[in-house]
């Protein structure tokens, strides 16, 4: 039993680390900050969140589990809003779309 | 909204009678509960409470889902060798009009797969949408409308 929750949580930390770890590529060679976010948004609340699963699984007290899972909730309701206010200030600001974007309806017609 | 609070209490009271407030006890309790409200539906009106609730908990189940696909892909689409984006910005008209469940459209569609929620216009009629593959915006809205949009529209009305 106790081999079985370090496996599973052995493997939630290698595949959440796996994760991040894609997201961070996908900052770098993603072209402009629009598809940047979503890299972020998505594979690293993905990979913080199975991290932190991983952590409920092998703890064995109620303290820690409920804190790891309550820190899960936390990143799923925290990093849609961010990652949308940076995309609606960045779009303020004036950053354009990378060259390679198809459509922008967003743009004022004038 | 009120008998969901019936259901804590009846869930606390049940970890104060057995003398252990653990999670495990609490969730016993909490399902216990639900068996007690559900043989009095009839009486407390119940009934839309528990369609309600199996509705909310598919929304839960499809926005996990969601969210493992759309890491995934953004995963594959990062570490393949020759990246074929073709980013855009495309207009979502909003059916659903309260604020909570505009907020909540937009934290999902930011969450799955391709889509991510930048702006809603000043008359909350719109939603703008950025998509990392925006060459069918059209197949795009309609994902959105049958999708999540129907589904908050089941689980909140």
């Amino acid at each position: 039993m106790n081999d079985v929750v370090t496996l599973i949580s052995a493997a939630l930390l290698v595949i959440g680390s796996v994760f991040a770890l894609v997201a961070s590529i996908g900052l770098l060679r993603l072209p402009d900050l629009y598809t940047r976010m979503h890299a972020a948004s998505k594979a690293g609340t993905m990979g913080a969140c199975l991290m932190l699963i991983a952590l409920a699984v092998q703890a064995n007290d109620v303290g820690t589990m409920s804190r790891a899972l309550a820190g899960v909730v936390f990143f799923l309701l925290t990093a849609p809003v961010s990652s949308h206010l940076l995309a609606k200030a960045a779009y303020a600001v004036g950053y354009r779309l990378a060259s390679i974007s198809v459509m922008d309806e967003m743009k004022p017609e004038d | 909204m009120s008998l969901f609070l019936v259901n804590l209490l009846l869930a606390l009271s049940w970890s104060a009678v057995t003398g252990s407030f653990s999670f495990l006890n609490f969730a016993f309790g909490f399902l216990l509960a639900i068996f007690a409200l559900s043989l009095i539906r009839e009486q407390v009106g119940s009934v839309g409470y528990f369609s309600r609730a199996r509705r909310v908990l598919s929304l839960l189940v499809l926005f996990v889902y969601e969210l493992v696909l759309s890491a995934w892909r953004v995963a594959v689409m990062v570490l393949s060798p020759n990246m074929n984006l073709k980013p855009g910005i495309f207009a979502y008209p909003l059916r659903v009009d309260r604020d909570f469940e505009i907020t909540m459209l937009a934290n999902l569609i930011t969450l799955t797969p391709g889509t991510l929620s930048v702006d809603v216009s000043d008359d909350r009629r719109i939603l703008y949408v950025h998509a990392i593959d925006a060459s069918d915006p059209e197949a795009a809205r309609r994902d959105i409308a049958e999708g999540f949009e129907r589904k908050i529209m089941e689980a909140f009305r």
